[in-house]
């Protein structure tokens, strides 16, 4: 399981948004196999009858009314971060 | 320089806005690289604002005057945050981290942001954008990380305190790295709202500080709920039962192989000197420990990909142009992250894509509830367990850049308490014969922070 090929690099790079070059992809390839191979140990354990735990404080279902609440964040604070803005809005390129 | 030195000088009538214009100088001085940016105007305002107070007799807070830095993954309102990533290179905060403005209504002042592996991804501080921070007791070294830049500033007398963040060991291995005190409280104790999000299931924000009556009060005035973080929870309350023998257990397996001789010699020293002061101490084994860092390095890059799917080019951050919006998001996520990070957001998609989920992510996750048991079980019998902080002394710049395994060791010690979500610190226990400082870690059950700081005390300079 823990060998990886570039073209599974290659696969995972397109999928996560980012471009990798051959040279890049290659030690990609080596560093990724190695801590693949090194938590390929957990196989060794035991877990039967086991769950997952996926967060510990065992806090559930924290609510609040539906309201529309004021944070004190302003529009303009929120928008002077963005790359491209028009008439307040966000500005993005043609998605379809 | 301690809070306490600070307190005693304005009570003494030195005024508050000198007391921070010798901070901001000290920031802008910095030869380690441990501070960004710092954040004058409004620092010398609210100082300003203090002395006003001072002068008509009204000044209240815990902490009123006091000079601080904060890593640069928690937001300061106004001011620039970059979590050291090219990709928020010149990202003003819109709003301001509850942890801060909890530190400010106490009279604090934040002056500025401190210096951090990209996104908090490393354990050296140098996978930062900016350049690495190097180590307060040889330069040739490496801050540790990620929080290596508020562990320096602290070290090397900059300001008294300083806030980090600790998802797997990054508050207390550069503590342990720079000879301080760092506090990773339980998870869940502190408000991350307005916190740059690594691992959601282990980020905490803490405090480093040169002695232990800093930590506790910095925790006091930042801990409890918060409406604006669903996930916090409030702690034990201190317990005023101070003469109690202790229960100290060490884990066995942290000091044996592959861990420095003369960290474990330290560690041993003062396990004795517990002994002779009548506290009882046992060795303990917990086996699964040992897979911790692999659960780790399976579970947190899951949760990092998740988290950083949001820097697309669209909202916020160092946008790159292209002919269509996926090359948009593409062009902004290869330039903006670092290799650490390249190398995380894509371990983190492999281990959860379809296929390898039940095998790699899920089989990480019950490992996870076999170290947590295992560590309710130790707890039955002990108060607190001990370990060294990290394997070995600060290493040096570059020896571990192209081993990213390697560099992953260096947490071996400090994962499992964030796994398990318990509080923990590092104590400085002294230096090696080469002058490097070494660590010792003490962790508690869940909501037991006070226990941890109580038991700290035995070894420590209160």
């Amino acid at each position: 399981m823990s060998s990886i090929s570039i073209d599974d690099v290659k696969r995972l790079a397109q999928l996560s948004a980012l471009s990798v070059s051959d040279t890049e992809a290659e030690s990609l390839r080596r560093q990724i196999g190695d801590i693949l191979g090194y938590v390929e140990q957990l196989n060794e354990v035991d877990t039967t009858g086991l769950q997952p735990t996926y967060q510990v404080s065992e806090v559930e279902n924290v609510t609040r009314k539906d309201e529309i609440k004021d944070y004190g964040v302003s529009r303009e604070a929120l928008l002077q971060n963005a790359p491209e803005t028009e008439n307040g809005q966000i500005k993005v390129k043609k998605v379809l | 320089m301690t809070i306490s030195d600070v307190q005693k000088e304005i009570a003494a009538g030195k005024a508050v806005r000198t007391i921070v214009e010798e901070a901001i100088t000290r920031a802008k001085a910095d030869p380690l690289n441990a501070v960004l940016t710092v954040i004058e105007k409004r620092a010398l305002a609210r100082a300003d604002e203090i002395d006003k107070q001072k002068s008509q007799g009204t000044v209240t807070g815990r902490l009123a005057g006091v000079p601080f830095l904060a890593k640069d993954n928690i937001l300061t309102f106004d001011s620039r945050t970059t979590a050291s990533a090219h990709m928020l290179e010149n990202f003003i905060a819109p709003y301001q981290a509850t942890v801060i403005e909890r530190l400010e209504s106490e009279g604090a002042i934040c002056i500025g942001k401190t210096n951090l592996d990209a996104f908090a991804h490393g354990g050296s501080t140098e996978n930062s954008y900016f350049g690495p921070t190097k180590n307060v007791a040889d330069d040739e070294r490496v801050a540790g990380g990620s929080s290596g830049g508020s562990a320096v500033a602290v070290a090397s007398g900059i300001v008294p305190f300083a806030l980090g963040t600790d998802t797997g060991g990054s508050i207390r291995q550069p503590a342990s790295y720079n000879g301080i005190y760092g506090l990773k409280p339980t998870y869940g104790s502190v408000s991350r709202y307005g916190v740059v999000a690594m691992a959601s299931s282990t980020d905490v924000v803490g405090p480093l500080a040169t002695n232990l009556d800093d930590i506790q009060l910095v925790l006091d005035c930042m801990k409890g709920i918060d409406e604006y973080d669903s996930t916090t929870i409030d702690i034990s309350p201190l317990e005023t039962d101070t003469n109690k023998t202790l229960k100290i257990g060490v884990i066995n397996q942290s000091m044996g192989e592959g861990v420095d001789p003369e960290v474990v010699e330290a560690i041993e020293s003062k396990i004795k000197d517990a002994k002779k002061a009548g506290h009882d101490v046992t060795f303990v084994t917990l086996p699964s420990l040992s897979y911790a860092l692999a659960v780790y390095y399976v579970v947190v890059p899951a949760e990092l990909t998740s988290n950083l799917a949001r820097y697309d080019g669209i909202k916020y951050g160092e946008a790159k142009s292209a002919k269509d919006i996926a090359g948009v998001y593409t062009n902004t996520r290869t330039a903006g992250f670092m290799d650490e990070n390249k190398r995380r957001i894509l371990i983190g998609n492999y281990v959860l894509s379809s296929g390898y989920y039940d095998a790699y992510y899920k089989k990480a996750q019950t490992v996870r509830t076999l170290i947590i048991n295992e560590f309710k079980k130790a707890f039955e019998q002990c108060d607190v367990l001990v370990s060294p902080t990290a394997p070995t002394p600060a290493f040096k710049l570059g020896e571990n850049t192209d081993d990213p395994l390697q560099m992953y060791l260096a947490d071996i010690m400090t994962v499992p308490a964030s796994l398990a979500g318990l509080p923990a610190i590092n104590v400085p226990v002294g230096t090696t014969k080469a002058g490097l400082p070494i660590g010792m870690q003490i962790m508690a059950p869940m909501k037991k922070d006070y226990a941890v700081l109580r038991a700290a005390e035995l070894w420590g300079d209160k």
